[in-house]
Formats: C-alpha cells, sequence, structure tokens
C-alpha cells in the first residue's frame, strides 16, 4: 500500500511539475524580454503583473478550432504534437532533483543516454508536424530541424561521454555522486558544448532558423491550430526546462551547494536551472537569427572539435589523478 | 571470446535442468509482455515494407525499431535499449526523413514503391531470417535469464564485456566507421573540386575516382 502510494506521489508532483514549470519559464520569458526590450509585457491577466496571462492563452488555444488541412496526412498531422511533447515527460521522471534514491522520479541505470535518446525523438514529432501538414513551409521547416538535429546530436553526447568518462558512470545520480566542484573549471567547454547544442536542439534563437517567423511562417507549426499548436508550444517550454535541469545535473553539480544540507539540494537544483533558464530567455533577446549554413559551420567546425578536446582533456586528466 | 563462450555453456547447463520445470505453457508476465511487443514489431516491420506511402514506412520503422529496443529491455539489456532508440530512432530514422523530404516524400499513395522485385526481394528477406533465426537458436537454445539476479545486461556488464572479450570486432568496426567517415568526406570533397572556380587542391586524390564523376561515386 505505501509503495502505491509512494508511486502515485511521484507521478503527481512529476505531473505538475511538467504542467507548471514550462508555464513559469513562457512567464519569466514574457516579463524578462519585455523590461530588456523597455515594454512592461502583461500587465492585465490576473491582477499582479499579469501572471495569469499564460492561463488565459491556454484557455484561448482550448477554445479555438481544432484544423486539418484538407490535403493534409491526417492521422500523422494530428500524432505529431505528441510525439513531441511526450518524450520531455519522460525525460523529466528521470532528472535527479535531490541526492539519493527518492531524489529522482524514477531510476534508471543509464540515466544519461536515456536522456539523449528520448530526447531526440522529440523532434521526430515536428519532422511528423512539417512533412504531413501539405505545406511547403511546413516542409521546409522540417527539413531544416532534421538537418539541425543531425549537426547538434553530435556535440551534445559527445559532450555529456566527457561528463561520464569523469564520473565513471553514465547514471544521472552516479555522476552527482561523484561530482567535485573543480569539475566545474575542468567541465566547462563541455558543459558550453552541451548548453548550445541543447539550444540548437530545441530550436530556441539564435538557433531557430527552422521555425523562422519572419521567412517560413514558424515552419513545422504554420498549420496548426488551438490545442495542438499549445502542445507544440508546451514542448518548447519543457524542453527549455529539461536542457536546464540536465546541464545542472550533469555539469553543475545538480543538488550539491556551497551551504544548505542534503535536505535542501533541490533548492540548488532548481535554482540553477532558474538560472540557466533566464540564461536561454537572455541570449533569445539579444542574439539574431544564425542563417543555415552558418548553423552547420558552427556545429561541425567549432562545437565537435570543442567536444574531441574536451573528451581528450578528460581522459588525460583521468589518467593523471588516476 | 572464450571466456564468453564457457560461460554461455555454463549458464546453458546449469540451466538446462531449469528448462525442465519451466515449460512454455505456463508463461510469467515478462514472457507475456515480449510476445505481444514482438507482435507489435513484427506487424510494424510488415507494415513498413508493405504501405503504399513512403513517409508511412519511415514511420512505421520508427514503431518496428522502438519496439525492439523494449525487447531488449526486457532482456534486462537496459544500455542497449537506449542506444537502440539514440542511434536508430533518433538518427538514422530522422536521417531516412531527412533524405526523403529532400528528394520526394509525396503526401498520398506512391504508385512506383511497387518494385518488379518483389518476389526476389521477399526470397532474401526469408533466407536471411531464417539464417539469423538458426543462428540465435542454436546458440541460445536453453539459456534462460534469471529476472531475480543480478542485472545481466546492465551499462557496467556491457562495457566489460566489450572491452574484455569483445574488444578486437569492437576495434574492427570502429576502423570500418572511420574508414566510411573519411571516405564521405573525400567523396563530398571532390564533387566540390570539381567546380570550375574551386582551386585545385584535391587534385593528387583525383587518380581514377574523378572519372566517374558525380553519377558514377553515388
Amino acid at each position: 500500500m505505501n509503495d502505491v502510494l509512494d508511486v502515485a506521489l511521484r507521478l503527481l508532483v512529476l505531473l505538475v511539475a511538467f504542467l507548471v514549470l514550462p508555464l513559469v519559464v513562457g512567464q519569466a520569458e514574457h516579463k524578462t524580454m519585455a523590461h530588456m526590450q523597455g515594454r512592461l509585457g502583461p500587465m492585465y491577466a490576473g491582477g499582479f503583473h499579469g501572471w495569469a496571462q499564460l492561463m488565459a492563452d491556454g484557455v484561448k488555444f482550448v477554445q479555438k478550432e481544432d484544423i486539418v488541412p484538407a490535403e493534409a496526412d491526417r492521422r500523422v498531422f494530428q500524432l505529431a504534437p505528441a510525439v513531441a511533447l511526450l518524450p520531455y515527460l519522460l525525460v523529466l521522471a528521470v532528472l535527479p532533483v535531490g541526492p539519493g534514491e527518492s531524489g529522482s522520479g524514477v531510476h534508471v541505470d543509464a540515466g544519461v543516454f536515456f536522456v539523449l535518446a528520448v530526447m531526440g525523438v522529440g523532434v521526430l514529432g515536428s519532422l511528423m508536424g512539417g512533412w504531413a501538414s501539405a505545406n511547403k513551409y511546413s516542409l521546409l521547416g522540417g527539413l531544416r530541424t532534421a538537418a539541425q538535429l543531425l549537426a547538434y546530436e553530435l556535440p551534445m553526447l559527445l559532450a555529456a561521454a566527457s561528463v561520464a568518462m569523469a564520473a565513471g558512470t553514465v547514471s544521472l545520480s552516479g555522476i552527482l555522486d561523484g561530482f567535485q566542484w573543480w569539475w566545474l573549471p575542468w567541465q566547462i567547454v563541455g558543459a558550453v558544448v552541451f548548453f548550445v547544442a541543447g539550444l540548437a536542439e530545441l530550436q530556441r534563437p539564435p538557433f531557430d532558423m527552422p521555425v523562422a517567423d519572419s521567412e517560413i511562417i514558424f515552419g513545422a507549426y504554420t498549420e496548426y491550430t488551438g490545442l495542438r499548436f499549445a502542445f507544440f508550444l508546451l514542448a518548447e517550454y519543457a524542453g527549455i526546462v529539461i536542457l536546464c535541469g540536465l546541464t545542472t545535473v550533469l555539469f553543475l553539480g545538480g543538488w550539491h551547494g556551497p551551504w544548505g544540507g542534503d535536505g535542501l539540494g533541490w533548492v540548488w537544483t532548481l535554482l540553477k536551472t532558474a538560472v540557466l533558464a533566464f540564461v536561454v530567455i537572455w541570449l533569445r533577446v539579444s542574439f539574431p537569427r544564425m542563417r543555415e549554413d552558418q548553423l552547420q559551420e558552427l556545429a561541425w567546425t567549432i562545437l565537435v572539435p570543442l567536444a574531441l578536446a574536451q573528451i581528450a582533456l578528460t581522459g588525460i586528466v583521468k589518467v593523471a589523478i588516476q | 571470446m572464450t571466456a564468453l563462450t564457457t560461460a554461455a555453456l555454463a549458464t546453458a547447463a546449469r540451466s538446462a535442468d531449469a528448462v525442465q520445470h519451466r515449460g512454455f505453457l505456463s508463461p510469467t508476465g515478462v514472457e507475456i509482455v515480449f510476445l505481444l511487443v514482438g507482435l507489435v514489431t513484427v506487424g510494424a516491420a510488415v507494415l513498413t515494407v508493405t504501405t503504399r506511402q513512403l513517409v508511412h514506412a519511415a514511420l512505421w520503422l520508427v514503431v518496428a525499431l522502438g519496439g525492439i529496443a523494449v525487447e531488449y529491455l526486457l532482456l534486462t539489456a537496459e544500455f542497449i535499449a537506449w542506444v537502440q532508440v539514440l542511434i536508430y530512432v533518433g538518427s538514422v530514422v530522422v536521417l531516412l526523413l531527412f533524405g526523403l523530404m529532400l528528394t520526394r516524400a509525396p503526401i498520398g499513395r506512391s504508385p512506383d514503391t511497387d518494385s518488379g522485385n518483389r518476389p526476389v526481394a521477399l526470397a532474401v528477406a526469408l533466407a536471411t531470417a531464417a539464417t539469423l533465426v538458426w543462428v540465435v537458436v542454436d546458440a541460445f537454445r536453453t539459456t534462460w535469464i534469471d529476472l531475480d539476479q543480478a542485472v545481466q545486461g546492465s551499462t557496467e556488464v556491457t562495457g566489460a564485456a566489450l572491452f574484455s572479450s569483445w574488444v578486437l570486432p569492437f576495434e574492427a568496426l570502429s576502423v570500418l566507421l572511420l574508414a566510411a567517415l573519411v571516405g564521405a568526406i573525400v567523396l563530398s570533397r571532390r564533387t566540390g573540386d570539381e567546380d570550375p572556380g574551386a582551386p585545385a587542391s584535391g587534385a593528387p586524390a583525383s587518380g581514377d575516382g574523378a572519372t566517374p564523376g558525380p553519377e558514377g561515386t553515388r
């Protein structure tokens, strides 16, 4: 009975976190972007500084008509948002927030591989939507998504492999158990490569060529309306939470902090994740969109060599300290 | 390699008597799930080759490959399962879809997906399947995985086996992949150098291979 209660409680916490955290990031983006651009942002919905704006948006999305274009491939078109969204829920389940066995929703032995594998599947949703929409802009968006994933998956994997080498394990909680403060300067190049590649995989600015609204009208999502479009947006913001949480766990020590006991570990995780999410928003406001060839060049000529150099450095230091 | 073979033999011998009270008529829950997932996988695989819609074939392939990952998971090979998802579902199928979208990906039926080689393809597929099934059945005839014992397919066990017993095939495969990588780079560079405006830096490499041109290299 206790086990059942435990599982139910974990699932509930997971679901609430999955629904709330992306909205918090979204609202933070509204307000941060507004203030960085000398505006106020949403001010009315909910009363205090427009805190309920995204819920109002959600209600609006639910009320909209769900349209499937006449020429579209109906089933694939309707399935695509779920394929885009669900992987992030699965990843959130294994992300260790606090120390110990109870720190994450589910303990997975090969956590790093699980997380990267499942995150890669999410991109299939964009591809399916882009193809099934029967729209040239959508198809272009899908193509660019695929090209971007293929280019940035490699540096991301290599950077994660470097941490796994340093810790001697591919378990997320195992990596956190082995974390020392000096890993931070040691793995900093890998951390930057991982974060940048993750941003590109999420198609966040400045890597938002696949959804460039001024050229290909939001790419793969052009034909989507209502709740399905909202799912794609939710997937993007859930992706930000996941990427920041993952960077925190892999490179910034997760629940380790300069002070506070083990009981407060989750506060450190959330704090680091929030700071990284702020950086994601900040980058969106400060950088212009990169061109498609610049995107590919950055991945293949800068990030991959950097990641390989990080792996070499990790190997040398690892052998030296043994 | 011999160490693993003896280990497998020992396991087989140990489980030979286990087979006696492990009939096929009283399957456990895991075995039932294994069978069901296997049926889904086979169904998706059949749909992959029979569907008339090109992109649907690629998407059914996702289901088939994902089903295989679940089967690995049920056989306690966790690491292999995630690698399967990462490489096949996450990269190979994305590459396939990319290629389809780049060339031709019509919505609806494509009449030219049926090739006249159907019977030959069927024969080759059946022969391959028969060979694989025969090899696997012959190798693991009476081997049972004890699910209650320590995990036999964890990352640690897989890594230890890979880098102790199987290190030579592993390295040989790495060299093969490296050769493929270098080959891909050489091919793409050569077609680039055939532009009239390009510098002639690739001239030494274009000995006999330059004659077929881009069509021949494909």
